[in-house]
């Protein structure tokens, strides 16, 4: 069979395309939230929010909820809103206190998963590795799994896209953003819940660890090669979806870790766009 | 009635006041210079007129129908971070985003606004450039047109002058008090030039430890600085 029959067959399967078009709506969500997040330096919050997102997900398990978003998604926007609320200058020192947040919460995740394991699989380290890399279960996505996915993913594309030129201006200067009017403390509520939202939803196709990569490396792909704000938002979000889609195929086709390939074919895009911008210069 | 008349004004931190018992009252085209020791409190001021901090005690009010979403402002230090990947127009078209209201994408006259005030500070054909490759006045002219779309009545501005060359500072000088003249725009602006505050200004707010004095230009050149003192 060649590579293209393979690929054919895999793609008549239900859940092969389920895991395509989540996985690509998720790319594309976290990418464009990127830019936000990794040009106003916010990437350690995404980074620990998705360890808070994690220890959540481990309570849930523990205390086997059936749906487990019950409790994650609250959890996360409201830390998210919490780290999102204070302002630049404490959030500097506030630093040490999220990377205090983030292993703390790792661990407590861990540490209730070994004391209190989940009856159904008994196996913790199959638990756990898979929160934190990602699981196949994006391959055993139920139909209302991706009908939810895709209204808040269709939810938080369209809020970027709305609210485009206040967050440019929020990203951009905060403080000339406020001075002359705008709200920017509504407009950060609303992105923080937004990226949690974001966070929470990646969770299942890359797992927490591997989140920020997600997040970062489309945008950071893009910079290297654009020189303004709209079109490294619109490269990111191209970035983001060719990586998902291209890693999720790669993934089938050689039988790796989705989360893994995924975010092994962002690496590849960055290092071509970053030869790419140093070859023909920043004009 | 004033523009803005600020009375027995006291600024600080956490009830720390860093400035206090400053008066003063800026009309329509003034051109007010603020000067002052480092650390005597005058970005703390701007700070109050924006609404950003606010005031210990003392009141700040706006007449002539001024709203505070109308002021222009330049701030001293921003956060821009200096590989920020955006272009000259985006960031002038930005100043605009006060005048949007619920709308969600700008129109034509927005447009055309920031096109206005780029080509009033003479870097229209620096456009489509990426921001962080320009040189310093030239990304200070970019960040005084985009104060200028948020505005039509008064621009605040924060030491814009800081960290240029002689030359370029003159050149900003005249550009702002161009806009001062033709555009009937009121400014306020921190300053540790005299010299060009004896140039430009109309009146010059001094503020300082023990009181803070607000004169008019001519008194203060009449008593050589004395009545400051
Ligand atoms: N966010 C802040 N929190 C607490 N104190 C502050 C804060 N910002 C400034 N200060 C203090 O308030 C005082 C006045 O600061 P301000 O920035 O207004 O001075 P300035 O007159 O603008 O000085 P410069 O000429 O150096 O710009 C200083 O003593 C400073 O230490
Ligand atoms: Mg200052």
């Amino acid at each position: 069979m060649s590579v293209l029959e393979i690929l054919a067959e895999y793609l008549s399967r239900s859940m092969v395309r389920n895991a395509l078009i989540v996985g690509t709506l998720i790319s594309l969500c976290s990418s464009l939230l990127g830019t936000t997040i990794v040009l106003k330096r916010l990437s350690f919050i995404g980074d620990g929010l998705s360890h808070v997102a994690f220890g959540a997900l481990c309570i849930a398990m523990v205390m086997s909820l059936s749906d487990k978003m019950i409790l994650v998604l609250p959890v996360t926007i409201l830390v998210a809103m919490i780290l999102m609320g204070s302002n630049e200058k404490k959030m500097i020192k506030g630093d040490a206190a999220i990377a205090m947040l983030s292993v703390g919460a790792l661990a407590l995740g861990y540490l209730l998963l070994n004391v209190f394991p989940n009856k159904r699989s008994g196996n913790v380290s199959g638990d756990v590795c898979s929160t934190l890399f990602g699981s196949t279960s994006i391959l055993t996505l139920s139909k209302t799994d991706v009908i939810l996915c895709g209204i808040l993913s269709c939810v938080v594309v369209l809020f970027f896209v709305v609210f485009y030129h206040r967050i440019y201006s929020i990203t951009f200067d905060e403080g000339f953003a406020s001075a002359t009017g705008i709200r920017c403390g509504l407009y950060k509520m609303l992105l923080s819940i937004i990226i949690a939202v974001v966070i929470v939803l990646s969770m299942q196709l890359v797992g927490s660890l591997l989140i920020s990569a997600l997040i970062v490396f489309p945008v950071l792909s893009a910079g290297r090669v654009f020189r303004s704000f709209i079109s490294v938002v619109t490269a990111s979000g191209i970035i983001g979806v060719f990586c998902a889609v291209t890693g999720i195929v790669a993934s089938i086709l050689f039988s790796t870790p989705i989360g893994a390939t995924v975010v092994c074919v962002n690496i590849l895009v960055f290092a071509v766009c970053f030869l790419f911008g140093k070859v023909f210069g920043r004009h | 009635m004033a523009q803005i008349k600020g009375t027995n004004v006291s600024v600080g931190y956490e009830k720390r006041i860093v400035a206090g018992n400053i008066n003063f009252e800026v009309n329509e085209g003034d051109y007010l210079y603020v000067i002052g020791e480092n650390g005597s409190g005058k970005s703390t001021l701007m700070k109050c007129i924006l609404g950003l901090e606010k005031t210990v005690s003392g009141s700040i009010t706006f007449g002539d129908s001024l709203k505070q979403k109308e002021i222009g402002y330049l701030p001293q230090q921003s956060m821009i971070q200096r590989d920020f990947p955006t272009t000259v127009g985006e960031i002038v078209l930005s100043g605009c985003l006060n005048r949007l209201g619920w709308r969600p994408f700008f129109g034509k006259k927005e447009k055309e606004a920031a096109i206005e005030a780029m080509k009033k500070l003479e870097i229209l054909d620096l456009e489509k450039r990426s921001y962080p490759e320009l040189s310093g006045g030239q990304q200070q002219r970019v960040l005084l047109a985009r104060a200028l779309c948020a505005t039509g009545k008064l621009l605040l501005l924060d030491e814009p002058a800081a960290g240029l060359d002689p030359y370029v500072q003159e050149q900003l000088y005249a550009l702002i008090y161009k806009i001062n003249k033709e555009d009937k725009i009121t400014i306020i602006m921190v300053s540790h030039d005299i010299e060009a505050a004896k140039k430009y200004a109309t009146h010059i707010l001094h503020i300082g430890k023990e009181k803070s004095v607000f004169c008019t230009k001519r008194e203060f050149i009449k008593e050589n600085g004395a009545c400051l003192f």
